[in-house]
């Protein structure tokens, strides 16, 4: 007897039992789909996350006080010493191979405008911010050099901050408050989309000298320094140290994209992987429930099998189909899971702000794997049956 | 004996030399067969006749290749199948032996044209062959037009009629019926009979196992198996021909 025909019996068999087989392929469709949505989701913030931030451009360098050691995570303390724009300035001119260093302040604040106002985060740099920042204006223009050495109240704003304070208009030469003072809109920039790593969209960009001002600080957060070459970014780094030990010490951290990168896609890995093994363990169960619908099945056709015997049926017809009818259920319900999953992460990034990816990677894992789990949990019922004695299974009421 | 018997020819389809079978039950030993030997002739018709428990079952299923014997040898068509491993044996069953059975065993939600096509499945016939050949097989048991039922769209001695297809549709050398009228009406057992001296009459060797002198009757020769040893064998006088009876029977329905 050849594949065919087996393949044949056991979808006979799985058809005169349908409302048992339906249910026990449940336990697969529900594993293969939560694996696939569950790997997508993973998948989809994980790219989502590393995208922002290769959006940036993976010269960049990012300097912050303090010492972070091994993780992101940063020790406790504040840092004692924080960066002035004199640091920003050294680094300019002491640092071979750089193309801009933009020193940053991040704040949150609120922009008014009348009776509307907004909740924004308030980003300061130089003129050379354009560079280090994604985003690509939509119309007017980005403050200039000699905004920025006059400390002028100039200010772009994103998409999500224009949309809530001028809608439909052009907001160019529009004034908006901020911190009390009044802020000529100079550019606005184009959509980002709502990210998850912080919301550009609402976002405003103003002269870090303004910033100073208007938020009283005589300190920054962070210098980014934009390294002229991707494959010197090591030596830059090291120039960089070299430049500020004198001033800090070890108090402050040269981070390259590719740490930050690193980290932040080991972080995402674990949690993906993590997923992906709790959606295994349904999986799973899904598993024992064909082997346990199988055993059952075995020993209600006891005299089926022993007639099949009695007629000819060789071990191997016996026990391929049985496991033919398991890897079936298995094969099926995974079909089905992956049209669940893969539906189902579609719909979610379009219904809601958390983004998926299914990779055929994942969908080509979760189907061998439920195919696996079939002729894993199938065999032992299939070899059962096959070595059934026909004189019993024949006598066997 | 039936040597030289005007229907059957002298070649031996299946012998038994010595063959005794045990069973081991807590310990207990249970003589099913004690030193049987027995054979059977191409187109004869045999019946393996004693009462309950005398081990014509057991007799069965070994002549039958579904049990082997704990001592003594089986030979099929001049082959000793004692050393054949199970899945030759299930070869061995599928091309020589075919099998009727006192509660029919075919298989539930199953059309009689599938239970019938079930030798053929496994002989690795396919395709339209296999349902000419099954289609052929029903229809010789009068069973035509009733191809697409499900065994349990079909009286007893509608099933048992299928299951005589299912044996016939591999051209066996022997047919092995145990107690075939046993689950029927009469009338419906003496149909089956009848139908079976038909295929014995066609050349088929039939081996009918029962407890039933008159069933036995229906054969040319009668082995009578008593406590698991064969006591006497004997050649049937009066043969009934269920074909007579049945004529009979048409006939008291018409006048009574
Ligand atoms: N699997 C078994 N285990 C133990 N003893 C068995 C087994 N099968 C049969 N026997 C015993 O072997 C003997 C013969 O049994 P068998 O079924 O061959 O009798 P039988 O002549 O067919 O009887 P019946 O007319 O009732 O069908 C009986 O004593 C029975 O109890
Ligand atoms: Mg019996």
């Amino acid at each position: 007897m050849n594949f065919a025909e087996s393949f044949r019996i056991a979808l006979r068999a799985l058809g005169a039992n349908k409302a048992r087989s339906v249910l026990t392929m449940l336990g697969v469709v529900i594993g293969v789909a939560a694996v696939i949505l569950l790997v997508g989701i993973g998948t989809g913030v994980q790219n989502e996350i590393t995208g922002q931030i290769e959006g940036l451009g993976s010269n960049l360098l990012f300097v912050v006080p303090g010492q972070f050691e091994g993780g992101m995570s940063a020790n406790a303390a504040p840092p004692s010493r924080r960066f002035t724009l004199d640091d920003a300035d050294l680094l300019a001119r002491r640092v071979p191979g750089v193309d801009v260093v933009v020193p940053v302040i991040q704040s949150g604040s609120i922009v008014k405008r009348g009776n509307r106002s907004v909740r924004v985060v308030v980003a300061a740099a130089n003129e050379s911010g354009g560079e280090v920042f994604s985003g690509t204006l939509a119309g007017g223009r980005s403050y200039r050099k000699s905004e920025v050495q006059a400390g002028a109240r100039v200010v772009v704003i994103g998409s999500n901050v224009r949309d809530t304070l001028f809608p439909g208009q052009d907001p160019v030469g529009k004034l908006v408050t901020l911190e009390g003072q009044r802020f000529t809109v100079v550019g606005y920039y184009e959509s980002l989309g709502g990210g998850l790593g912080g919301d550009q969209d609402s976002q405003v960009y103003i002269p870090i000298t303004t910033a100073q001002r208007i938020f009283n600080l005589n300190y920054i957060n962070t210098i980014v320094v934009k390294a002229s070459d991707p494959s010197r970014i090591e030596v830059v780094k090291a120039d960089i140290r070299r430049v500020l030990i004198p001033r800090y010490g070890e108090e402050f951290t040269v981070f390259t994209q590719e740490q930050t990168l690193g980290l932040l896609s080991d972080l995402l890995n674990t949690l993906t992987y993590m997923l992906a093994g709790i959606a295994g363990i349904s999986l799973l169960v899904g598993g024992i429930g064909i082997m346990n619908i199988m055993l059952v099945s075995v020993s209600e056709r006891t005299r089926e099998i022993g007639i099949r015997k009695a007629v000819g049926a060789r071990t191997y017809d016996i026990l391929s189909q049985f496991v033919i009818e398991a890897v079936g259920l298995s094969v099926l319900g995974g079909i089905i899971g992956i049209i669940i999953g893969w539906g189902g992460a579609a719909l979610m990034s379009k219904l809601t702000p958390v983004p998926t990816n299914v990779t055929p990677w994942a969908v080509a894992v979760a189907f061998f794997f439920a195919a696996g789990v079939g002729v894993f949990f199938g065999v032992y019922p299939a070899w059962k049956a096959s070595q059934l004695d026909p004189i019993v299974a024949l006598r066997y009421e | 004996m039936a040597e030289g018997g005007a229907e059957t020819s002298s070649r031996v389809v299946l012998e038994t030399r010595d063959v005794s079978k045990q069973y081991r039950l807590e310990g207990v030993e249970v003589n099913a067969l004690q030193a049987v030997s027995i054979a059977i002739r191409a187109g004869e018709m045999v019946s393996i006749m004693g009462p309950s428990g005398s081990g014509k079952s057991t007799l069965m299923h070994i002549i039958g290749l579904l049990d082997q014997p704990t001592s003594g040898k089986v030979i099929l068509e001049g082959d000793d199948i004692s050393s054949l491993s199970p899945n030759e044996l299930a070869e061995q069953r599928n091309k020589h032996i075919g099998f009727v059975f006192q509660s029919f065993n075919l298989l539930s939600r199953t059309s009689a044209q599938a239970n019938v096509e079930l030798p053929l499945v496994y002989a690795g016939v396919s395709g339209a062959e296999r349902v000419r050949r099954a289609k052929e097989a029903l229809e010789h048991v009068g069973l035509g037009n009733r191809l697409g039922h499900f065994s349990s769209q079909l009286s007893g001695g509608q099933q048992q009629r299928v299951a005589i297809a299912r044996a016939l549709v591999n051209d066996p050398s022997i047919v092995l019926a145990d107690e075939p009228t046993g689950n029927l009406d009469s009338r419906s057992g003496i149909e089956v009979m009848a139908m079976l001296q038909e295929l014995n009459a066609q050349g088929i060797t039939v081996v009918i196992v029962t407890h039933d002198d008159r069933i036995a009757r229906h054969a040319q020769r009668v082995i009578r198996v008593f406590d698991g040893r064969v006591k006497a064998e004997e050649i049937v006088r009066d043969r009934v021909l269920a074909a007579q009876e049945l004529a009979a029977l048409s006939a008291e329905e018409v006048t009574g």
